[in-house]
């Protein structure tokens, strides 16, 4: 199989969502559109928070309009109690923690996962859940456990990894499912009076896989817009016009700005394979609580492979680091700069709460553009 | 956590791999989720998973949809708050 000339894509066709002139044009654009109205917007997506805080698009935006980070980091919501397990496994005698590298430093009830492998638990980073087949095909006298947290992203890949671990019959291979659906945490924000939003920037990767349906409960039943929104800065500044043209003239609806990434019905390959291998369960959330249909376990026919089934886990009692607001920060109920922690004994050196542990958290977007 | 960055396809290795140019550097990424991919199609990789083909036609589109959108919309909405229309 060879490419030909004219289908090899150009880096230019891209090029454009980083134009620094259509960017200016755009945030005139906003400014122009909102004057001195007052609109309220939430991105769910880690990504998202990371973008806005990098370009500064806080510091361009008209006084009114107002950028709020919602419960977009997979590794900011995930409970204390799945931290505890996670650690707990990683105690088992016999075997290999595999992860990524953003759950190593979050601060569980007593400890980490790096200070557990600093205490000398095999506990190792990896950068695909394929690595870990990998390494159970290497060590078949150990156990492998794949700790898992993530979105609808992240997903259709770990349930491609249980298919490949049953076809290599690894057996010694399980997964500890942590991973969530969005939508819920959405609608979970919609019914928190205290925090008011009138419009979603919506996750691009999440809707890459998920297509544009499970947002429509938003215009449904709270009239609110949402658009999906990819992740350069024009994308970005493109999702805020958009939302705020909706908000303005009352018309909410889910629009996609992210076409080139992210299909109307989604990627239909992936949610097939997600529904083959998961189904839905109850989920406990940081900052939300516990979330009805939220969550997903491994279906019967791959309990094999599913770690809380497989293992008798012995769990430290939960303990909520003091002080900390993560919960808050995740509702978008306060900015970072507002919980009494934030610089003042929480940092990313010196994390407490997993808001500034993550790359993608808050906490740490808002510390390091120094967005606050 | 859900960055996905793009990837172009150079080499289809066997039903479900392919091997990947990623801003210079080269991988191996599973096609499993993409199956329809081909050699020269750029794809959003995500965790060693190709995620979704990107479709350069769909992005020029996109921007000019954005180039226009001030002037589609413009007349339609209410004039800003203590404005004169």
């Amino acid at each position: 199989m060879s490419a030909s000339p004219n289908r090899m894509p150009r880096t230019a066709d891209f090029a454009a969502f980083r134009d620094p002139d259509l960017a200016r044009e755009l945030i005139a654009r906003i400014n122009a559109l909102v004057a001195d109205r007052v609109i309220y917007l939430m991105e769910v997506c880690g990504t998202h928070t990371v973008s806005i805080g990098r370009y500064g698009f806080r510091s361009v935006m008209p006084e009114g309009l107002h950028l709020l980070s919602g419960p977009g980091c997979p590794v900011c919501v995930t409970a204390n109690r799945d931290i505890d397990r996670a650690i707990a496994l990683a105690r088992l005698d016999g075997v290999i923690i595999a992860t990524f590298g953003d759950m190593m430093r979050v601060p569980g009830s007593s400890t980490s996962l790096i200070a557990e492998k600093a205490a000398g638990r095999d506990i190792r980073v990896v950068y695909s859940p394929l690595d870990a087949l990998d390494i159970a095909a290497q060590n078949p006298a150990r156990e492998v456990v794949f700790i898992s947290v993530g979105f609808e992203t992240t997903t259709p890949a770990m349930a491609a990894c249980v298919l490949e671990a049953a076809e290599r019959g690894l057996s010694n291979f399980s997964l500890f499912c942590a991973n969530k659906a969005t939508p819920a945490a959405l609608r979970a924000i919609e019914d928190d009076p205290q925090t008011r939003i009138d419009g979603f920037l919506l996750p691009g990767h999440v809707s890459t896989i998920t297509g544009a349906a499970p947002y429509r409960f938003l215009v449904d039943e709270f009239s609110t817009p949402g658009v999906i929104t990819g992740f350069e800065p024009v994308d970005i500044l493109a999702g805020i016009e958009m939302l705020a043209r909706m908000v303005i003239s009352g018309a909410p609806d889910i629009k996609n700005a992210y076409p080139r990434g992210a299909h109307r019905e989604g990627n239909t390959v992936a949610q097939r394979l997600c529904a083959e291998v998961f189904e839905p369960c109850d989920a406990l959330w940081r900052g939300l609580g516990e979330l009805p249909a939220s969550g997903l376990r491994l279906r019967e026919a791959y309990a094999a492979f599913d770690a809380s089934r497989r293992f008798d886990i012995e769990v430290e009692p939960t303990v909520e680091p003091r002080g900390c607001r993560c919960g808050d920060v995740l509702r978008g109920r306060i900015a970072p700069g507002e919980c009494p922690l934030f610089d003042r004994g929480c940092t990313p050196e010196h994390p407490i709460g997993p808001c500034m542990v993550s790359s993608e958290g808050s906490c740490a977007a808002s510390f390091r553009f120094k967005d606050r | 956590m859900c960055l996905a960055v793009p990837g172009a396809i150079t080499r289809i290795i066997d039903a479900s791999t392919a091997e990947v140019d990623m801003l210079g550097a080269t991988r191996n990424i599973s096609l499993r989720l993409v199956p329809e991919a081909r050699v020269g199609d750029f794809v959003l990789v995500h965790a060693g998973f190709g995620i979704q083909i990107i479709d350069p036609e769909e992005a020029r589109e996109t921007i000019e949809l954005i180039r226009e959108m001030d002037e589609l919309v413009a007349e339609e909405l209410p004039a800003p708050d203590g404005a004169t229309a």
